[in-house]
């Protein structure tokens, strides 16, 4: 299959400094890719890069073939590339379910006017995110907190609602930032088998990540970032062998990481 | 919604609409206080441009510009009526049309600004508007438009829908029963809104604007739609303001009034539609009452909104919907 995402020669500067520099990966296709590397590495802006929340200095995010960078974050994630946010950014004051229900909303045949009057098209668009929603919130195990106010969930459950609110979205790739983070052994466990699930249903993802034990487990390839530039990209094997990445990034701490 | 929560809720609008169109006005004619009228008319026009300062609170935006608003509306429906000799009910669909698409090319630019910053231009609106309205021919400085004809008959192939409010005895019943319609009509527009899918669309961007685009929400597209019916809202308020006073000045509306309006949003509850009516009601007549302790006014008057801000944060309509928040 064709490589769903394209990154090529990513650059961005921030007055003199140069936050990415000339990062290139791809993307292939309901796979799981993991982008680490130390804090201040540029992961994030690479995330932001991608859903074009932030213009690159140089070079291009092409998805489907199609150059996405540049244009509004709200078209590029009609196309199909959906950004999650850690887990503090969500819908605070809604409900599991209404938030989820909102980000449904891109799905919508109905105009804003047709909602407002109720038409036929509405209603149905309604129902239709009303009881899809209910599916992605038992996919994800929030099916009996759904009525809840989402500051009121606990933080696995946070993790679960930024996840189902991304899926709403209907994503072909999905942006996940720092999905484990702050989680125990147990939490973080659970939360893998919930990105592969996502997996499973056909969504590729990119996930921006900090703990090593859960990147091993669960990325196809890794890409490993540094002072904003690519230093190594492959399977878990390969870049545990790394000697760059050892060096570079790991260090003699690499006992403690958890490798 | 139960069949009991939607049976209440239509005997209180049924309530609601018998007190104010039948209640009010025989307890005024048994009274003799026509002057009551005029008042009441008011406070339903405020309420009006109020309800629009609401709608932009629940985008999680701080107006107070709404005055801006009512002044342009004010004198696009004056200027129209006194000087093209255009029908007011023309004019006022017109005033808040323009006040609407106005408000699309300031909100553009503006509406990317957040919190106190925003709040800070949309107070600087008013003032523009007013010096505006000083400076520009066709608005007569500071002379001001006056003697502005009455809105004139509503009729359909001679039967008249609407009698021209001159061939009323009693002409402030009139613009009270104009202004009640026109409030209850935007509110309960309103209502509908923010309980459609625009409303939790709209409260998703108060949430989270970066989240709300990242699935898809246009939100600058959202933003300026909900600025857009604010300033419709505003317009519309003005411009019968303006038929009821048959005059417009530059200092018509004032910072104090954009002030005023943000504050009957406060005063009524952010979270309650109805809210900015319940505000306007308490605020417009808590500060005439007040008007009997002379110079104490003010200070009483601040002391109570500070009061009220400390004990009731979420504004009066949460006196009887306490906050389910658990604590």
């Amino acid at each position: 299959m064709a490589t769903i995402l394209k990154v090529k020669d990513l650059t961005k500067r921030y007055g003199g400094l140069t936050a990415v520099n000339e990062v290139s990966f791809d993307v292939e296709p309901n796979e799981i890719l993991s982008i680490i590397g130390p804090n201040g590495a540029g992961k994030s802006t690479i995330f932001k890069l991608i859903s074009s929340f932030v213009k690159p200095t140089r070079g291009e995010v092409t998805f489907n073939g199609e150059v996405i960078s540049g244009l509004a974050p709200h078209i590029v994630a009609r196309k199909g590339v959906v950004r999650t946010f850690q887990e503090t950014t969500i819908f605070k004051g809604m409900t599991a379910r209404d938030s989820v229900i909102v980000a449904h909303h891109l799905r919508s045949r109905a105009s804003l006017a047709g909602f407002f009057c109720g038409t036929a098209a509405a209603r149905r668009d309604e129902a239709e995110f009303g009881r899809s929603s209910d599916e992605i919130l038992d996919f994800l195990g929030l099916g009996a907190v759904r009525y809840e106010i989402a500051s009121n969930l606990p933080q696995g459950h946070l993790r679960a609602l930024g996840i189902a609110i991304g899926l709403a979205a209907d994503p072909k790739i999905l942006l996940l930032d720092e999905p484990f983070a702050g989680m125990n052994a147990d939490e973080t466990n659970r939360a893998v088998e919930m990105v592969r699930a996502v997996r499973d249903r056909g969504v590729t993802l990119l996930l921006v990540e900090h703990d090593m034990a859960a990147v091993m487990k669960i990325s196809d390839r890794i890409v490993v970032i540094n002072f904003g530039v690519k230093i190594a990209e492959g399977t878990p094997a390969a870049i545990r062998a790394d000697e760059k990445v050892i060096e570079a990034y790991l260090g003699v701490e690499d006992e403690t990481i958890g490798l | 919604m139960t069949g009991r929560e939607r049976g209440l809720r239509i005997a209180a609008v049924a309530a609601f609409l018998a007190f104010v169109y039948v209640a009010v006005p025989l307890a005024i004619a048994e009274t003799g206080r026509t002057d009551l009228y005029y008042t009441l008319s008011s406070v339903a026009l405020l309420a009006i441009a109020s309800g629009g300062v609401w709608l932009t609170f629940y985008i999680g935006r701080i107006n107070i510009g709404q005055g801006a608003w009512a002044l342009v509306g004010g004198y696009v429906s004056a200027i129209l009526v006194a000087t093209y000799g255009l029908s007011f009910w023309l004019s006022l669909p017109i005033a808040g049309l323009f006040c609407a698409g106005a408000s699309v090319l300031v909100g553009l630019p503006i509406l990317r600004l957040r919190g106190v910053y925003f709040a800070m231009i949309t107070l600087v609106l008013t003032e523009v508007a007013r010096l505006a309205a000083l400076a520009l021919p066709v608005t007569n400085g500071a002379k001001g438009i006056t003697s502005i004809p009455s809105p004139g008959r509503i009729g359909l192939a001679g039967l008249t829908i609407v009698p021209a409010f001159d061939t009323f005895a009693e002409k402030n019943l009139a613009f009270y029963f104009l202004s009640v319609t026109m409030m209850v009509v935007c509110f309960a527009g309103l209502w509908r809104l923010v309980n459609s899918r625009v409303g939790r669309l709209f409260a998703a961007l108060r949430q989270n604007e970066e989240l709300a685009s990242s699935m898809g929400l246009n939100v600058p597209l959202l933003r300026v739609l909900a600025y857009a019916i604010s300033s419709f809202l505003g317009g519309v308020g003005g411009a019968i303001f303006v038929a009821i006073a048959q005059s417009i000045y530059p200092s018509s509306f004032t910072v104090n009034d954009s002030v005023n309006f943000m504050l009957n949003c406060f005063l009524g509850g952010l979270g309650y539609v109805f809210g900015p009516m319940l505000g306007t009601l308490v605020l417009y007549f808590g500060w005439d009452l007040l008007f009997q302790t002379g110079q104490y006014q003010l200070l009483i008057y601040s002391g109570v909104m500070i009061l009220l801000i400390v004990l009731l944060p979420n504004g009066l309509l949460s006196v009887r919907l306490p906050s389910r928040r658990a604590t």
